[in-house]
Formats: structure tokens, C-alpha cells, sequence
């Protein structure tokens, strides 16, 4: 099995996320980057796992999918909150910290 | 009974705290003045109590301390809230909840209408509880809290009219003066604490024991410092020379306040003090000259000040501080009894002068309001012939304008007389003793005088006030005059319980009750004192005197103010220096507020703009400024974008782990 395919692959993901959550205004959008930084991890645990033989990275995974299950809650309803108020999902308008 | 001494200050206690927390909701006179008139009668019934407990014991048991609570117990200091009952407080709490109790029935009459009825009752109930604390208190701090208390209730009652600019600059000097006073009772306090542990292991603030430890207190030495430490405390309670001023000040306040507070009780807490700190004072000579001197000379200084004044009240209030002075002389040539009877018979008198005048100047300012005039209701001049419309409040009056000036057969003659034969004859101050009588006896007749002055010129002659409310001048209602008729009864009768030997009627039963309490202290004076013995002539001789000088200025009223009413025009006009002088007492405050209130004024403006706004706040604003500066450079990264600090993040990981991977 060639494991070096599998993490470049994860490496690839996790850096369109990343960039993604930098570079994105709209607050659903950075959210799904997230997203998808998360599954690059979920991969790259999956990949060592089976090359490992070592069941414990796809416990991990359960984990994170749990995890990733909240914040997506969280997250949503955060948003309609601030959409009802703001009438925008756009996070340039999310500068209330600023003086 | 004795047991349940703790039950007098308590009373008072509920009263204030039931009127003051619900009084406002109450809203009705007749449940507010009889709750806080009641206390006062159960607190009166159960002194009664005690007083007839303690006359059915043998002399030298009549000492009880009843401990409530412990209150301070810390290394060898120790105070606890503790009562002490002995013949002299006794007396006080007697007087206290005795005239106490008819102040407040008259406050009813008197004070009907006000706006706050509740709080001048909440007030008047603390102030008694002070007053009763400070009186039974068995060691020098729970006196102490009393004496504060007295004075804090003295401050919130004088200005109780307090949207009047006069009454609160008035309830202001009272405190701030007080607090002079103060300040000498406590360091006198530690003085007397420390010496007697530090040198004899005797720690000790409790009276009882106190008296037991004096006999290790020096003659003189550190005693006269300490005793003329409580003496500043004295002058400034009891309003002596020099801290004399706010008394008459203080009559902005209500005119049972005046009669209670700055004429019966608050004001003898200094006359108490040193009679039940006799036992310390005896052993400072100099202290004992000292107290004298200022004792007669306040009383002739400010009965000179009582000849010129027109307001009524001002009269009584300089009389109180004459009479004081006398108290003060009684203390200082050791007649401690004499002092203290004098204090009683004080309290009936004046409080029955303070209390009719209360009743005159009601009946004035009801007539007044109802012609929609704007005279004053206290000028005297204003006033005259209300005998007729008058006759139960001139009645009283006159009687106790009798005993204070003087007259045989009244109370302030057994009293005064006293108070001067023992300023002749006393032991202590040697070739002095001829001044201090004189002095007194020239203060006697100038009371004499003034005090005449004042009936003639509110009582008699033609009716002064404006003819058109004239028909609606009354007399007061019963609620005032029932006090006013108890406090004649007591200024006539009051000091057949004290009479001289020398008249041989009575036993002298004030002074055998007093003993011993005064043992002690007569005791010390003797180790260094002779006492010579003048022989009954001489007595007689000053007694006839005193009635001559009293007879005497009553003469010069009756000239001056019923024979002949032109003479003090004219004599005013003749030395307009000396009457303007007089007029203006002396230009006693101008004085002070030139040698110690513009002074401090003038500090305190350069504290204020000078010294805090320029260097304090110079550098509480300066750090600010600092701060604000560089916080200004380092705010610039918080831009409030959210990728800008996922950004930052990003690259921060970033960062830690290419150090991890290429370190």
C-alpha cells in the first residue's frame, strides 16, 4: 500500500481549508472549509491506521466526527442568530470587538 | 430590679428603630409620639426601679455592674457592654428618663404638623438611648460610644430643619467642635490605660476598678495630663471656654431639642464625666485650678453675652452655658456633690424655661401665621404682656426663673448657694478662692439679671406684638402645659432633697446619698489639702450675700425693663462700643474664624487646587495618558476581522512547526 498518496491528498485538503477559512468572507463557506480541514485529519488517521494496523486512529475519527457533529450545530445556529440581526452572513460585519 | 438595668437603654432603643424604619408608613402623631413617649416611661419606671432597690440597701453595697455581653477581650484589654449602677448614675438616669420622658410628651404638642414627626421621634428615642448609655456605663469605652452617640443625635437635631442653610452650618459646627472635645476624652483615655499598665500591670478601662487602682496614681505628673485631656472632652460636650460657641448656635434646632438635649442632659455629660472620674482628677491640683478658672470664667463670660440678646432662645442658651460654668466650678474646688445638684436642679429649671419658651414662641408663631406675618417668633421684642393670655406658661416660668436666679426656698438657690459657699471655703486653690467666689457671685447676679430681663420683656408690660393678630395669641394645649406644670413643681421642690446644714431644717440627703461615690476622691484631697474651717458665720454672712446680689439684679431688671424702659435706650446710646461688643458676643466667633476657620479654609483650598489637582491628579492622569499611548500603537493589530486572526493563527502554527521539524 502506498501511504505517501493518502497524505498527500490529506495535506492537499487540509490546505484548501485552510486557505479557504483565510481568504473566504462568507461565514458558511469558511465554515465548510473547516469542514474539510477536519476530514483531511480523519483521512490522514484513517491511512495511518490501516498502515499502522493499529486500531486507535479510527477510534479517533469517531471522535472527531462526533465533535465535528456539534460544532456544525453550534455553528449554524450561531449564524441564524446573527443573521436575524444583521441581515448578513458576511464575517467583515462581525467587527463588534474592534473600538 | 438590678438585674434588669439593661432594660433602660433598651427601650429607647426599640422606639427609635420602630419609628425610624416605620414611622414614615405609620404617618399618624398620635402612635408615633406615644410609642416614643412610652419608652421613655417604661425606661423612667424601671430607673424608679432601681433607685428605690438601691436606697433599701446599706451605703456601701449601692455598687452593681451587670456585664451583657463580652464585647473586646483582647490580650490584656478588656471591654465589655456593662452597666454600672451607684448612687451617681442613678441620679443621671433619673434625670434622663424623668425629664426625658416629659420632653417628649411635650414634643407631641409642640412639634404637631411637622413634616418628618416621625424622625425628630426616632432622633429624640436614640438620643436618649445614648444618653442612658453614656450614663451607665461601666468602663470609659461603652461611655465613650454614648458620648458619641449623644453627639450624633445633638448633630442630626439641630439640623433637623435641615433645608434652613442657618440650621445645617449649625449642625455642623456642633459636630466639628464636638469632635475636638472628643479627640481629648480619647487620648486622655490611653493615657490613663497606658500609665497605669505599663507601670503597675494594671490593665484597665472599668471604673470600679479604676477607682480601686488610683491609689497608684501620682500626685500631679502624668495625671494632670491626662485629666486635662478628659477636660477638652468636657469643654466640648459641655460647652466651656473654649469650645463654647455652638450652644448657642445650636438653638436652630427644635425647642424640646433645645430643653432635652442642649439644657437637661447632653450637655452635664461633661459635669458626669468628672464626677465620675473625681477620683482621678482629685490627684491633678493644677487640673482642679484649671477647671475652676474655666468654670467662672465661662459662667460670668457668657451670662455678660446673655444681657444683650433679644431672641429668646439665645437668652436661655447663654444661661445654659453659665450655668454650666458653675457645674464646672462646683468640679473644680472639689464640691463634686454640690456640682451634681446643681446639674439636677439645672435640669428642671432650665428645662422648664426651655420648654415654656418653646410654648411662647409657639403661641407666637401660630398668631404670626395666621396674619400671614413674617416677624420673628423668637425676638423678644416682639413679645411682652403674654401673662394675661399666658398664665399657666408665666406661671411656670416665673418659678423657674426664680430658681435660677436664685431666690431662697427655690431649687437653684440650695444649688448656686452651695456651688459659691464651697468656691470660698474649699481647700484647694488658697488665695484664689475669694476670686472664684466673686466671679460667681457676679455671674449669679448678672443671671439675676438677665434672667428678669427676659420675663419682664416677654411677660409683662404692653403687648408688643403686631395689633392685628393679638386676639389670636392662646395658650398652649394641655399636652404642653402638663410637662411645663411637673418641671415648675419639681424647679420649686427639686432641692429640699439637698439642703445646706447650716439651714438644719432637712438632712442633706443628696449629699449622704452622694458620699460614696465621692469617698474616694475626698479622700486623696485630704492627703495633701488642710482644710480650714470657716466657722457658721461666715456662711451665713455669703448665703445673705448671694440672696442680696440675686435681689439686686432682679432690682436692676425691674428698673431697667418695668419702671423706667428708657434707661437701656439711653444707656446703649451712651456706650455704643461696649453694647455692640456685648451685642455681638464679644466677637467671640468673628475671633475663631480668624485665628482657626479661614485658616483652615485657606489649607484646605491650597490641598484642594493646589496639592490634588495638580499633583495628584497630575499623576493619576499622567500614568493614564501613558498608557492610552502605547495601548494606541499596539491597538492597530486588533482589526475585529476574523480571517485576519485566523491568519495570524495559521501562521503562528505554522511557525511552531517548521521550529519543531528544522530545529
Amino acid at each position: 500500500m502506498e501511504l505517501n498518496y493518502y497524505l498527500i491528498l490529506s495535506a492537499i485538503l487540509f490546505s484548501i481549508g485552510t486557505l479557504g477559512v483565510l481568504v473566504r468572507r462568507n461565514a458558511i463557506v469558511i465554515f465548510m472549509c473547516v469542514e474539510m480541514m477536519l476530514n483531511a485529519v480523519n483521512l490522514t488517521f484513517i491511512a495511518l491506521s490501516k498502515y499502522l494496523g493499529n486500531m486507535d486512529g479510527q477510534i479517533f475519527v469517531f471522535f472527531v466526527m462526533t465533535v465535528a457533529a456539534a460544532e456544525a450545530a453550534v455553528g449554524l445556529a450561531l449564524m441564524i442568530a446573527f443573521y436575524k440581526n444583521r441581515e448578513s452572513i458576511d464575517v467583515e460585519d462581525i467587527t463588534l470587538m474592534k473600538l | 430590679m438590678l438585674e434588669y438595668v439593661w432594660l433602660i437603654p433598651l427601650f429607647p432603643l426599640i422606639g427609635a428603630v420602630f419609628n425610624g424604619l416605620l414611622g414614615k408608613k405609620i404617618k399618624n402623631e398620635a402612635i408615633i409620639g406615644g410609642i416614643g413617649t412610652a419608652m421613655m416611661v417604661c425606661s423612667f419606671i424601671v430607673s424608679c426601679g432601681i433607685l428605690l432597690q438601691l436606697v433599701g440597701m446599706p451605703a456601701e453595697e449601692r455598687v452593681f455592674q451587670k456585664v451583657v455581653f463580652s464585647w473586646i477581650h483582647a490580650g490584656n484589654f478588656t471591654a465589655d457592654m456593662a452597666f454600672l449602677v451607684d448612687p451617681l448614675s442613678t441620679v443621671m438616669i433619673m434625670v434622663v428618663t424623668g425629664v426625658g420622658a416629659l420632653i417628649h410628651l411635650y414634643s407631641i404638642g409642640y412639634m404637631h404638623g411637622e413634616e418628618g414627626f416621625y424622625r425628630y421621634f426616632s432622633y429624640l428615642n436614640l438620643f436618649a438611648m445614648s444618653m442612658l448609655l453614656l450614663v451607665l456605663g461601666a468602663n470609659m469605652l461603652v461611655m465613650f460610644i454614648g458620648w458619641e452617640g449623644v453627639g450624633l443625635c445633638s448633630y442630626l437635631l439641630i439640623g433637623y430643619y435641615f433645608h434652613k442653610k442657618s440650621a445645617g452650618d449649625a449642625a455642623k459646627k456642633a459636630f466639628v467642635m464636638n469632635r475636638v472635645g472628643d479627640f481629648g476624652f480619647l487620648i486622655g483615655m490611653f493615657t490613663l490605660y497606658w500609665w497605669l499598665g505599663s507601670n503597675h500591670n494594671v490593665w484597665t478601662i472599668n471604673f470600679v476598678e479604676l477607682k480601686t487602682a488610683s491609689n497608684l496614681l501620682p500626685y500631679g505628673g502624668v495625671v494632670t495630663l491626662a485629666t486635662l485631656c478628659f477636660f477638652l472632652g468636657a469643654t466640648g460636650k459641655s460647652a466651656q471656654i473654649p469650645l463654647y460657641t455652638w450652644l448657642p448656635d445650636a438653638m436652630e434646632g427644635p425647642t424640646p431639642v433645645s430643653a432635652l438635649i442642649h439644657a437637661a442632659t447632653m450637655v452635664t455629660a461633661g459635669v458626669y464625666m468628672i464626677g465620675r472620674m473625681s477620683f482621678v482628677f482629685v490627684k491633678a491640683p493644677e487640673t482642679m485650678m484649671v477647671v475652676a478658672i474655666i468654670g467662672a470664667a465661662t459662667a460670668i463670660f457668657a451670662a455678660t453675652i446673655g444681657t444683650a440678646q433679644n431672641d429668646i432662645k439665645r437668652v436661655l442658651a447663654y444661661s445654659t452655658v453659665s450655668q454650666l460654668g458653675f457645674m464646672f466650678l462646683a468640679m473644680g474646688v472639689g464640691a463634686f456633690t454640690a456640682g451634681i445638684f446643681h446639674l439636677m436642679t439645672h435640669a428642671f429649671f432650665k428645662a422648664c424655661l426651655f420648654l415654656g419658651s418653646g410654648s411662647v414662641i409657639h403661641a407666637m408663631h401660630h398668631a404670626l401665621h395666621h396674619g400671614h406675618l413674617h416677624d420673628d417668633p423668637q425676638d423678644m421684642r416682639n413679645m411682652g404682656g403674654l401673662r394675661k393670655v399666658m398664665p399657666i406658661t408665666f406661671v411656670t416660668f416665673l418659678v423657674s426663673t426664680i430658681a435660677i436666679a436664685g431666690i431662697p426656698g427655690f431649687s437653684g438657690f440650695f444649688s448656686k448657694d452651695e456651688i459659691l459657699w464651697q468656691a470660698f471655703s474649699n481647700p484647694f486653690h488658697g488665695g484664689l478662692n475669694v476670686f472664684l467666689w466673686g466671679t460667681g457671685a457676679v455671674a449669679a447676679c448678672f443671671t439675676a439679671f438677665y434672667m428678669f430681663r427676659l420675663v419682664f420683656m416677654t411677660f409683662f408690660g404692653e403687648c408688643r406684638i403686631n395689633p392685628k393678630v393679638k386676639d389670636h395669641l392662646h395658650e398652649s394645649p394641655l399636652v404642653i402645659t402638663i410637662p411645663l406644670m411637673v418641671l415648675g413643681f419639681l424647679a420649686v421642690v427639686g432641692g429640699y432633697i439637698g439642703m445646706p446644714k447650716l439651714l438644719g431644717m432637712l438632712p442633706n440627703y443628696f449629699e449622704h446619698w452622694l458620699e460614696p461615690v465621692f469617698e474616694t476622691a475626698n479622700g486623696y484631697a485630704h492627703t495633701y489639702v488642710h482644710v480650714e474651717e470657716y466657722g457658721h458665720a461666715w456662711e451665713w454672712g455669703l448665703m445673705g450675700a448671694s440672696v442680696v446680689i440675686a435681689v439686686f439684679g432682679i432690682s436692676i431688671a425691674y428698673v431697667l425693663y418695668i419702671a423706667s424702659p428708657s434707661i437701656p435706650a439711653r444707656f446703649t446710646a451712651a456706650f455704643p462700643a461696649l453694647h455692640r461688643a456685648v451685642f455681638n458676643k464679644w466677637y467671640i466667633d468673628e475671633l475663631y474664624d480668624f485665628l482657626f476657620v479661614n485658616p483652615c479654609k485657606a489649607i484646605g483650598t491650597f490641598l484642594w487646587k493646589g496639592f490634588d489637582v495638580v499633583v495628584i491628579d497630575g499623576i493619576v492622569d499622567g500614568t493614564a495618558y501613558v498608557v492610552r499611548g502605547f495601548s494606541g500603537v499596539l491597538r492597530n493589530i486588533q482589526t475585529g476581522y476574523v480571517h485576519n486572526y485566523a491568519l495570524t493563527m495559521a501562521l503562528g502554527v505554522v511557525v511552531i512547526i517548521a521550529f519543531y521539524i528544522f530545529h
